[in-house]
């Protein structure tokens, strides 16, 4: 499928993917992470079971110490 | 045409969690321009090691931060609100402190604490633009200071620049993600000001 990650369109070599294995896929291994999926908010307790289709614009926010 | 923008500005409201070098940096210039309201949330005081970025002076060292940056806003400008809130911001108060804030700035320290404030406020308010502070420790590369828009979330930094011993946070480098922060707020509380040329 083809989806948005951070603004950049992305080809993925899978039909759906939950948000856990497209954090394992694209090897974001940070634990500090905002996510949003077509603008609505995924909570931490989700990644597990949203799941992420084709077109879908998908926004993945690192977030480090300091301020 | 700047008393036509501090008119504009002087009905706004902004909220700003955490008030150490972002967040104190920040009120200073949102308060400069004439916002009219600022809200303001920390529990922390005061530290010498705070000096080195932090919009606050020697001889108010302990003092808690909410009150000594008001101190420091009322003498740039005495009639601007500033709404004080000494706590730790969380879910459970989140609401009572920012539900009127037009814009909300992040600002807070640690990563964990800019995560569950982000998460808690975009579930509250999905339409209430938030503007993060995002990895600005350390010093030089100015080019990597940018700003990248989620929606109604904003995120204003380098998102790499992770403060540690070697790579501390110093006042320019804070100071400038600071200012891009209150720059950003500026740009969307401007949105609904009317040009007018009739003087």
């Amino acid at each position: 499928m083809n989806i948005t990650l951070n603004h950049n369109q992305t080809q993925l070599d899978a039909i759906t993917l939950t948000v856990r294995e497209l954090l394992t896929i694209k090897k974001f291994t940070f634990k500090m992470l905002v996510i949003k999926v077509n603008g609505v908010l995924v909570k931490k307790d989700q990644y597990e079971h949203f799941t992420i289709h084709e077109n879908d614009d998908v926004q993945v926010i690192h977030l480090v110490s300091g301020g | 045409m700047n008393d036509k923008i501090r008119e504009h500005l002087g009905s706004k409201i902004v909220g700003i969690a955490g008030v150490g070098g972002l967040g104190s940096n920040c009120a200073v210039a949102l308060a400069r321009i004439g916002v009219g309201k600022i809200i303001i949330a920390d529990f922390d005081v005061v530290s010498r090691s705070n000096l080195n970025r932090q919009y606050y002076f020697e001889d108010q060292i302990g003092l808690l931060k909410v009150k000594a940056l008001k101190m420091n806003i009322f003498r740039i400008d005495p009639h601007i609100r500033i709404m004080v809130h000494n706590q730790k911001v969380s879910s459970e108060n989140l609401v009572d402190i920012f539900e009127s804030a037009d814009v909300l700035i992040e600002a807070m320290d640690l990563a964990s604490e800019k995560c569950s404030f982000i998460e808690n406020a975009i579930q509250q308010w999905p339409e209430k633009p938030i503007i993060s502070g995002n990895g600005m420790a350390g010093w030089g590369m100015n080019h990597e200071l940018i700003t990248t828009q989620y929606g109604n979330l904003y995120v204003c930094g380098d998102s790499i620049s992770e403060v540690s011993d070697e790579q501390p946070p110093l006042a320019p480098r804070v100071g400038i993600v600071a200012n891009m922060q209150a720059n950003l707020a500026l740009d969307i509380l401007m949105k609904d000001f009317i040009y007018s040329t009739d003087e």
